[in-house]
């Protein structure tokens, strides 16, 4: 039964002996540099202004965390969609009642103004 | 292909289906309405129609969902236990949210959506609906938890018991993983029948799995050594989210395990030492540690430790009277400790109060029918006779004795002496200890007459009728084997 697994364990040995190789190839042969640029995170691109460490508003925290459920929800629509005519008409509630409950959901955020801006 | 829906049988869901679609109208509602005094009683309507749905179901087994969902006798007896918890603890609630300045409408709905999912867990006989049921369960709890939003220990006791359970969750799905792995399916009623295939061509898988999913579980029932959580979530929550957390998650918590142990899993009898050696580190500790607290949330956290332990000795014996003696004694512990809770939730609604021992003092002077109550309470939690907290363990050390048990009904039965000590300090304190001032006095709302009542009534009738409720546990079975 673990021979099925073999390819599996073929695979982490790879990446395993890709990423030793690779990282000791670059220690053995490459060339040390230093300087003001080097600690940039980006060497050749955009010079950076201001620090790393800015206050976000947590706004766009509720945002997100909104936008995922609804993200999820048009995941799910997705594959019901590709075989609703299989589904049929019991497919259609089954949906019909998982959007409404997410609905639900919106009106509660809605009324809890989650999504005012100020 | 053509999807039957004739497989599925939504009204076998009817109770949690109910449940749900009235916290989600409390949730809309309450955003309507200025005037929120209402809410409260509408989420009791709710848990009520679900109890009286779920109490049609019984003696009538059903299965649902392709399998995955199953109704019988276990479940509902269960069911019955989590929406009981739920009720009380909402009666519990509303005075003390009120007193502490705290109600918000979200609390009702999040009970609801909690009780759904300690139902779905008992009615599943499939892991991974299992595990829905779990985090259905506990989600709203941890928002629960930390219901005193300003005050920086409900807000740890939230984030622990968020943080442990995502741990504890995390093994439990390893562990289901695994078993997946070594059965090729997460259906417990088909593990059951090949188990003795299984444990010979992929036994290592399994029995790793099993016990991953064991400490998953043994997290959420608050086993040795897995408990360090529940001192600290049970102090900074809520008091009758504590008396809730108690109970509810517990029993739920055993429900899922005695489906997949007993029955699911029943043929690895070498978890038997496993949950032997449990059983006794949980109750031993439990105990011990108990008996230094001085507050009475931390002391019953410790408290509810060792219930589990003594509930987890049927776990070690295992087989049908064993099931009934644990559905038995989460039943009976339902009652006095849930009465117990609604003693602390009074005298935690004062003012400037902290729930110490020491706040106790006087109780019998100015209160003497709430200091019987509180006697009559700890007694069940040591388990004397008449109270329904005796017959409990009763029923679940005479199973124990029967299977041959005799060492781990020995070291059960002295633990019980042990926790004496502890619960009757807080008797002693309430009838004699000198307070320095006069004992505040606590201002008693009818809701919370209502829980005495039905606590102390519970108590008492599955003390002096035992019968009565160890007949329904007996019929409290699974409907496959």
């Amino acid at each position: 039964m673990l021979e099925t697994f073999f390819p599996i364990l073929f695979l982490v040995v790879l990446a395993a002996v890709i990423a030793v190789v690779m990282s000791s190839l670059s220690v053995l042969i490459g060339r040390r540099s230093s300087g003001k640029d080097r600690g940039e995170p980006y060497e050749s691109g955009v010079a950076p202004k201001g620090g790393t460490k800015e206050r976000i508003p947590v706004k766009f925290y509720m945002v997100a965390i909104l936008f995922i459920i609804f993200d999820i929800e048009v995941i799910f629509l997705y594959p019901w969609a590709v075989i609703s005519d299989k589904l049929g008409m019991f497919g259609f509630i089954e949906m019909l009642v998982f959007v409404i409950i997410l609905l639900v959901g919106y009106f509660y955020i809605l009324g809890k103004g989650a999504l005012k801006w100020d | 292909m053509d999807i039957k829906s004739a497989a599925i049988f939504f009204d076998i869901l009817y109770p949690e289906i109910f449940l749900l679609a009235v916290g989600m109208f409390i949730l809309v509602v309450g955003n309507i309405f200025k005037n929120r005094t209402f809410l409260a009683y509408l989420a009791l309507v709710g848990l009520i129609g679900a109890l009286v749905l779920t109490l049609q179901q019984w003696n009538a087994p059903q299965s649902g969902f392709y399998g995955m969902v199953q109704i019988d006798n276990f479940s509902i007896f269960f069911n019955v236990i989590f929406l009981s918890a739920g009720i009380i603890a909402t009666l519990m609630a509303r005075d003390y949210l009120r007193a502490h300045n705290i109600e918000r409408f979200e609390f009702y709905p999040l009970i609801l959506f909690a009780t759904v999912g300690m139902m779905i867990m008992a009615s599943s006989a499939d892991l991974i609906v299992i595990f829905l049921g779990l985090e259905i369960m506990s989600i709203p709890l941890y928002v629960m938890a930390g219901f005193f939003r300003n005050d920086p220990n409900s807000n740890e006791s939230s984030v622990k018991y968020f943080i442990m359970g995502a741990f504890a969750t995390a093994f439990l799905l390893y562990g289901i993983a695994l078993i997946y792995g070594a059965a090729g399916t997460t259906d417990l009623r088909r593990i059951m029948t090949d188990l003795g295939y299984l444990v010979s061509h992929s036994g290592f898988f399994l029995y790793s799995g099993a016990l991953l999913v064991l400490i998953g579980f043994g997290f959420k029932v608050a086993a040795v050594p897995f408990h360090m959580w529940v001192p600290d979530v049970y102090q900074g929550a809520p008091t009758p989210v504590t008396a809730y957390f108690s109970v509810a998650p517990k029993a739920a918590g055993f429900a899922a395990i005695l489906r997949i142990f007993i029955y699911g899993l029943g043929g690895l009898n070498e978890l038997s030492v496993i949950f032997w050696i449990l059983a006794i580190l949980t109750m031993s500790v439990g105990n011990l540690m108990a008996i230094f607290q001085t507050n009475i949330k931390r002391m019953l956290a410790y408290s509810s430790i060792a219930h589990a332990g003594y509930i987890m000795v049927a776990l070690s014996v295992g087989g049908d009277g064993a099931v009934s003696a644990a559905a038995f004694y989460l039943l009976a512990y339902t009652f006095f400790n849930l009465g117990g809770f609604a003693i602390v939730t009074l005298i935690n609604s004062r003012t400037g109060s902290t729930a110490a021992i020491d706040e106790m003092k006087g109780m019998s002077v100015r209160h003497p029918f709430l200091a019987a109550l509180l006697a009559l309470f700890m007694f069940a939690l040591a388990g004397f006779p008449p109270t329904a907290g005796f017959f409990g363990k009763f029923y679940l050390f005479s199973e124990a004795v029967k299977a041959g048990y005799i060492w781990l009904t020995v070291i059960a039965v002295m633990n019980s002496f042990v926790s004496v000590y502890y619960y009757l300090r807080i008797v002693v304190v309430a009838y004699f200890g000198k307070a320095d001032e006069e004992f505040a006095p606590v201002s008693f709302k009818p809701a919370i007459w209502l829980v005495l009542v039905i606590t102390a009534a519970g108590t008492l009738i599955l003390g002096l009728l035992p019968q009565f409720g160890l007949q329904l546990a007996q019929m409290c079975m699974f409907s496959f084997k």
